[in-house]
């Protein structure tokens, strides 16, 4: 049958940690379970967890806090049942495989992680209040509604990501960690110094955006003037990307948390979808801004500098454009729009020191199937990745639904490898 | 301080299994990026089809250990079949892409839950190495002082190093032949290799077969030392561990790949057992670092090291300059 129903991380201690995965859960000291519960992406608190040892006597209990997360220290190494105490669980939420009695094995200097799938006990979807099961139809509409909404959030990124590739070459691994920039900048605004979310978001985006120039300013144009090779220019991005990530876990640490409003908000009714109110507005914003970049890329001088410079950069300079000050210009905008991403995707997802990273390659895959360097294809790339992530549920697995994008990917390059609005180029 | 831990663990490092597997890895990757110019991001998914394919032969349907072997490195030429086909006819750019997004694709079926029947989810799978044990002739542990190895460890680490001789022999005699020439011909002017009448696309393809069975090579010893196949070690990370590797010791160098996982792993274990000990005794100040935060500074360093090394010495310890193919695209 289905044996590995149980989910959990980290068997081989030294392994996850010569790789970095485990870095924090395995320095700690001693033997423990831990775990985090969630439904819907959201933490369930207060939660109890019975462990007991072999022989059966307890070794210890733990209580979910307010970001889902419980942990028990052990003895030591051994064999350890672990039991979730079904009757502490929200009311409509149950464990999805029904088994809330583990027995796992704990190794030695071990923190071994423990995963309670939860779920609610109608139907997994937006809306378990509802007695009867949402119809085929809701549920198809509702993936395109979250489609349409997870590709306006990449959108954003993968706009930033394409106009950097096209004026500058550099296929910059490290666009992720823009991301992560602006979901951090507003927590840190938003959590530690307590500002209003809207004001935290619009001040992550500024800061988003100096933190493009600045990236620009000392690193990315000093390397234009050495000369450096494009491929060498990607290597470089990629060592970037993994020494801003572990910054930010050296800072942040390794948990996810969430902003300190509207973490959970009711859906309203919006003919048949139930949708939160946060979710429209994020839209909003996501389409006005994408629609003033495109707005100011193809009627403003700077805007048609940019495209200019995207096209042909030794005419553009011929014509007495300033390439630098027009790629520092596109990084300071990439930046500001990966961070308002960030800020978004953290909205719905919870802030997290790998969140850009884990994001990054479908925000490749919208730029890529769009046609590298189009920023007009980036915005259609990103929603055919969106909703491709979303409909593909309905025939996968929920947990494969990235799977099924980036092998959309794949396919796309295969029989239109300039994208769905690439110029037709010699690209081979 | 204790120096003897943090130099044997260091020291350890210099020869043990996880070394040997990003060696074999980056000796892979070597023969795609630092020989042909191929911009394979997707090693380490060579590596998972490897070990999972001998895994599951073994530990799911039963097959004997040598036939999971075969079904491994079987495994990794269809990979290259697969990325190939696709993207070796486009620029590297779109190989990159293709090859980092066809890895996480694989790291995800893995560990995904409808297929853990077969894979084991993100548990992974145990019990197929028990037959490669069994053929260990080490009895005891080698204790050298400061530096100690029990007998699997040994046994793995012997096996392992008679594949990095193999690889390298492997490699030294390919690219001195005609074979290796068109192959470095290609990494210089793609076009003017084409224009001599000469497959290019095919040569491309062989070379990603050898280079992805070379580094499924690292893939059987990561998994047989752990006696375990785990989903989230074959990570995209791996790869630019692997590509760190390879630049460190110098792109198309025999030797570079196997220098660069040693000094990497070294400099790596060195910092990682010496901040927390510079922490457990007072040295740092723990409101500056704790003991977790020092596992994230390795990894910072590494980063650091990598753009270290591409901006002021790209050809790395032992390379040409001019054999480094990082301008074209």
């Amino acid at each position: 049958m289905r044996r590995a129903v149980i989910i959990f991380t980290a068997v081989l201690g030294f392994v996850l940690m010569s790789l970095g995965l485990g870095a924090t859960s395995a320095l700690a000291a001693g033997e423990s379970l831990q775990g985090t519960l969630a439904n819907a992406g959201q933490p369930v608190a207060g939660v109890k967890i019975n462990v007991s040892d072999e022989s059966g006597t307890s070794a210890g209990t733990a209580t979910s806090a307010a970001d889902g997360k419980w942990s028990v220290a052990v003895k030591g190494p051994g064999t350890y049942k672990v039991d979730l105490d079904t009757t502490t669980l929200p009311q409509g939420v149950t464990v999805t495989n029904g088994r809330p009695s583990l027995t796992l094995t704990v190794f030695e200097g071990n923190a071994r992680n423990v995963l309670f799938p939860l779920g609610s006990a109608a139907a997994p979807g937006s809306k378990p209040a509802e007695s009867e099961a949402p119809s085929q139809f809701d549920r198809v509409l509702d993936l395109i509604y979250t489609g349409i909404h997870f590709g306006l959030v990449i959108a954003l990124a993968a706009l930033g990501l394409s106009l950097i590739f096209g004026t500058m070459g550099l296929t910059n691994f490290a666009h992720g960690e823009l991301i992560t920039f602006g979901a951090l900048g507003c927590f840190l605004l938003n959590v530690k110094l307590g500002l209003p979310l809207w004001l935290a978001a619009v001040l992550a985006v500024v800061l988003g955006a100096g933190f493009g120039w600045f990236q620009d300013r000392i690193f990315w144009g000093w390397l234009r003037n050495r000369r450096t090779g494009l491929i060498g220019m990607m290597i470089i991005s990629i060592g970037l990307a993994l020494m801003l990530r572990y910054i930010y876990l050296y800072f942040f640490g390794g948990d996810t948390r969430q902003y300190a409003e509207y973490v959970a908000q009711p859906g309203i009714d919006v003919g048949p979808l139930a949708i939160a109110p946060k979710n429209l507005v994020m839209d909003a914003v996501a389409i006005v801004v994408l629609i003033a970049v495109s707005l100011a890329l193809t009627k403003t001088r700077l805007g048609k500098a940019t495209r200019a410079v995207s096209t042909n950069p030794a005419l553009a300079a011929a014509s007495g454009i300033s390439v630098d000050a027009i790629i520092r210009l596109v990084w300071t905008i990439g930046g500001a729009l990966a961070a308002l991403s960030g800020v978004m995707l953290a909205l719905f997802q919870g802030v997290n020191y790998q969140m850009g990273f884990q994001v990054l390659l479908l925000v490749f895959a919208a730029v890529t199937l769009g046609g590298l360097g189009t920023a007009f294809g980036a915005l259609v790339g990103s929603l055919v990745v969106g909703l491709a992530t979303q409909l593909s549920t309905l025939w996968i697995p929920t947990e494969l639904k990235n799977v099924g994008a980036l092998v959309v990917l794949i396919v796309i390059i295969l029989f239109r490898p300039q994208g769905i609005l690439g110029r037709r180029e010699r690209i081979g | 301080m204790n120096w003897e831990l943090i130099f044997g663990v260091s020291l350890e490092s210099l020869f043990n299994a996880t070394m040997i597997a990003y060696a074999l890895a980056a000796i892979g990757l070597n023969v795609h990026f630092g020989y042909t110019g191929l911009l394979n991001f997707g090693q380490s998914a060579f590596l998972g089809v490897a070990a999972y394919g001998l895994a599951m032969a073994v530990a799911t349907f039963g097959a004997p250990f040598w036939l999971g072997l075969v079904i491994g490195l079987l495994g990794a030429v269809v990979l290259a079949l697969l990325l190939g086909i696709p993207t070796l006819r486009l620029r590297a750019d779109y190989l990159a892409i293709v090859t980092i997004a066809a890895a996480e694709i694989i790291r995800l079926l893995f560990r995904s839950v409808t297929l853990s029947e077969w894979t084991g989810g993100s548990d992974g799978l145990q019990r197929f190495s028990d037959d490669f044990y069994a053929m260990n002739p080490y009895s005891s542990t080698l204790d050298l002082g400061i530096v100690s190895w029990d007998n699997r460890e040994l046994w793995v680490m012997t096996v392992g190093w008679i594949l990095i001789a193999v690889s390298l022999v492997v490699v030294f005699l390919a690219m001195r032949s005609p074979w290796g020439r068109v192959i470095k011909a290609i990494r210089e002017d793609e076009d003017a290799v084409r224009s001599l009448g000469k497959n290019v696309v095919s040569y491309k393809m062989q070379s990603l077969i050898l280079g992805g069975v070379l580094g499924s090579l690292g893939g059987f010893v990561i998994a047989l030392s752990n006696a375990a196949v785990q989903p989230d070690t074959y990570g995209t990370e791996f790869t630019f561990y692997a590509y760190t590797i390879v630049i460190l010791g110098g792109a198309a160098r025999v030797f570079g790949p196997v220098i660069g996982s040693m000094i990497f792993w070294f400099l790596l274990a060195f910092i990682n057992a010496l901040l927390p000990e510079l922490i457990k005794n007072g040295y740092i100040p723990t409101w500056f670092m704790t003991p977790t935060q020092a596992g994230a500074v390795g990894y910072v360093l590494v980063g650091l090291g990598l753009i270290l090394l591409l901006v002021f010495r790209p050809q790395g310890i032992f390379g040409d300059k001019k054999e480094v193919m990082l301008d074209g695209r």
